[in-house]
């Protein structure tokens, strides 16, 4: 007659043999390719190469394929596989100066150096469902070769009259700091909180961002450039001597400008928040420029009032792989804690009752 | 992507096995001491027994023999699933019997049969900081530690005895381990805190999704905090198992019907097959027989 849970394997082969079944739905409906994943939701295969971090994107739409659409458990697929890949070494930093811009954007300056560039962009378009879209095949259009121009950044331009806060000076032989493989330890320098929120969930970030932006810690921004496109990525190799170029990346890069009234050391000029994220992610960095900014409260002497400005309590919970563990592991059995508190309650009700009892 | 399919010993690469045993030395050198780890991504999710499965697969050798258990059970579906993949990873041989096993790895409870010297008992563990929930961040908690600034953990006990006339924790009760770290012992039942104290088994905690590790080894102190007028106690059931008739056990309830109907049976389900195979015979269990 006790029959709780017995024959768990069982349960559990029919449940994945399930979920497998509904992950491929109707037969009648031809199953999706990985090509279709890559060229057709390129923005959920961006996702899930950000925040799994790992640059592949057939990998990517795997997971996503795998997950049925979810990206977080999509994310989580990326990561489990990622982690299990030897670590050779850390490349050269990319140079996004020299990066082959497919959309350039800055919200400062109306014109500058190699002007703005809008390209794939859902901006300005009207958010009309378009029924003509379904199963078209429209011939592509021409494109223009993309001009290998060395577009200057904003935040350079602004710092050559000495208005921006200058990068800050790295030690290069001081070792790269990954958050995947030393444990975080508070507080944490700034290449490790980027990397962080570099692979932080997109809605979390971008709802901190939006928090700052209602008072919550306000930065004053401006976007002082966005930029979208492809850069090399250098490895040094030791034996050789120099460095060679392992490929490209498409990457979406936010230099955020704030306003800084300067303090006593420091004459006034604008600081920046930084957003760069793999694949075509603009809400993403963006997001992530805000946050970024809004942490670095103590660098400048700013009172840290508001969540954004938190760094323990931001990057404890922007990972949401992470994250969806811990709250979804609520599903399975407690039985025996609850017991305990059962029990406790059992007790202390009929206490309760006693002494409602004695008073009557 | 043929990579994906193939996988080391116990999943975990030898590098990453080096770096969690280091862990793991460090936290055995100074017991409830929480060593930081840097945990990996594992093929289930945070909050599932990551820290337990890698401390697990840092550990485990061919010749070992893993029991894995949820709740006591060995038929849970997360010990069950935990099980099949050490079984494929590292193809051991795996047991449901605490007295062959030479590494149990569980979730919110310790058997109830004594473990001996050798064998090694692994926890899962969701929040490996006492005080998180007095003091969230980690900067300040780190420091408490250190200080060994337990102040804050007494005054809420005593506020619980202030306002419910006794300590209302009943699981992941703190323990104080060998006079000095005061230690969360994973949300086991308050039950099985003494079964800690001096235990010949070396107690293995380890925790992914907060990147922690620590340890009891053989033979150590580990008390439970209280107070002289207070003093600890655990929980006591009022009738024995209803299948096995065991006294002293920890005991599931278990709903009949929908008219309030139930019963008590072993939570430690090893514990009470073993008592019902060497012929013993609770409530439930003889009416069974006699259907």
């Amino acid at each position: 007659m006790y029959v709780a849970v017995k024959g768990g394997e069982a349960a559990i082969a029919n449940a994945h043999r399930l979920l497998a079944d509904r992950r491929r739905g109707d037969r009648s409906v031809p199953a999706l390719r990985l090509d279709q994943i890559v060229e057709q939701l390129g923005l959920a295969v961006d996702r899930a190469m950000g925040e799994g971090s790992l640059y592949d994107r057939e990998l990517a739409a795997l997971a996503i394929l795998q997950a049925r659409g979810d990206l977080i458990e999509a994310i989580f697929l990326v990561r489990a596989y990622r982690t299990t890949l030897p670590r050779f070494g850390y490349s050269e930093p990319i140079d996004t100066g020299t990066m082959r811009i497919e959309r350039r954007v800055s919200a400062t300056f109306k014109d500058l150096p190699s002007g703005q560039m809008l390209g794939p962009t859902f901006d300005y378009t009207h958010r009309l469902l378009d029924p003509s879209i379904v199963g078209e095949d429209a011939e592509a259009p021409v494109l223009r070769e993309a001009d290998a121009v060395q577009a200057l950044r904003v935040t350079d331009l602004l710092g050559r009259q000495g208005l921006m806060e200058p990068d800050g000076e790295t030690d290069p032989h001081r070792p790269v700091g990954d958050l995947t493989r030393e444990p975080l330890d508070f507080p944490l320098d700034r290449d490790l909180r980027l990397q962080a929120l570099a692979r932080g969930d997109e809605g979390f970030l971008l709802a901190l961002g939006y928090s700052t932006q209602r008072g919550y810690g306000r930065t004053h921004p401006f976007v002082g450039e966005i930029r979208i496109g492809e850069v090399d990525v250098e490895f040094d190799i030791t034996e050789l001597g120099f460095a060679v170029s392992l490929g490209r990346i498409r990457v979406t890069e936010c230099q955020m400008v704030n306003q800084f009234k300067g303090s006593a050391k420091v004459p006034p000029q604008f600081t920046r928040g930084y957003g760069l994220v793999f694949g075509q992610a603009e809400r993403k960095a963006m997001s992530m420029s805000l946050v970024d900014r809004a942490l670095r409260a103590k660098e400048f002497g700013e009172d840290v009032v508001a969540p954004a400005q938190d760094e323990e309590f931001v990057i404890s919970h922007s990972d949401n792989v992470q994250a969806t563990g811990f709250v979804e592991h609520l599903k399975l059995p407690h039985y025996v804690d609850f017991q305990a508190e059962l029990d406790l309650i059992r007790r202390m009700r009929a206490e309760h009752d006693g002494i409602q009892e004695a008073a009557e | 992507m043929n990579g994906v399919a193939s996988y080391n010993f116990a999943y975990l690469d030898e590098q990453t096995k080096r770096m969690i045993r280091r862990a793991i030395l460090k936290a055995v050198a100074i017991p409830g001491y929480q060593v930081p780890f840097s945990s990996r991504e594992m093929p289930m999710p945070y909050g599932w027994g990551t820290g337990g499965v890698q401390v697990t697969a840092s550990i485990i050798g061919q010749n070992d023999v893993l029991k894995v258990i949820d709740q006591g059970a060995d038929d849970t579906t997360n010990a069950v699933s935990i099980r099949a993949f050490f079984a494929k990873v590292a193809n051991v041989a795996t047991t449901t019997h605490t007295a062959d096993a030479t590494i149990i790895q569980t979730r919110h409870r310790i058997p109830e049969r004594k473990l001996e010297a050798g064998q090694i008992l692994v926890y899962q563990v969701p929040i490996p900081e006492p005080l998180r929930f007095l003091e969230p961040r980690e900067t300040e908690t780190r420091k408490m530690h250190a200080l060994e600034e337990y102040g804050l953990m007494h005054v809420k006990l005593y506020e619980d005895i202030a306002r419910h006339g006794r300590i209302a924790t009943t699981y992941a009760y703190p323990v104080k381990v060998e006079g000095r770290y005061v230690m969360d012992p994973s949300p086991t039942p308050k039950f099985d805190n003494p079964k800690m104290h001096r235990s010949q088994a070396l107690q293995l905690f380890g925790a992914g999704r907060e990147h922690r590790i620590y340890a009891v080894p053989p033979f150590t102190d580990v008390v439970s905090l209280d107070f002289e007028d207070h003093p600890f106690e655990i929980q006591h059931f009022e009738a024995p198992c209803a299948l096995c008739g065991a006294e002293g056990v920890y005991l599931d309830e278990v709903i009949l019907d929908d008219r309030g109907g139930h019963m008590f049976v072993c939570s430690d389900t090893d514990h009470c097959e073993e008592r019902r195979q060497a012929g013993h015979v609770g409530d439930q269990g003889m009416r069974e027989a006699a259907e």
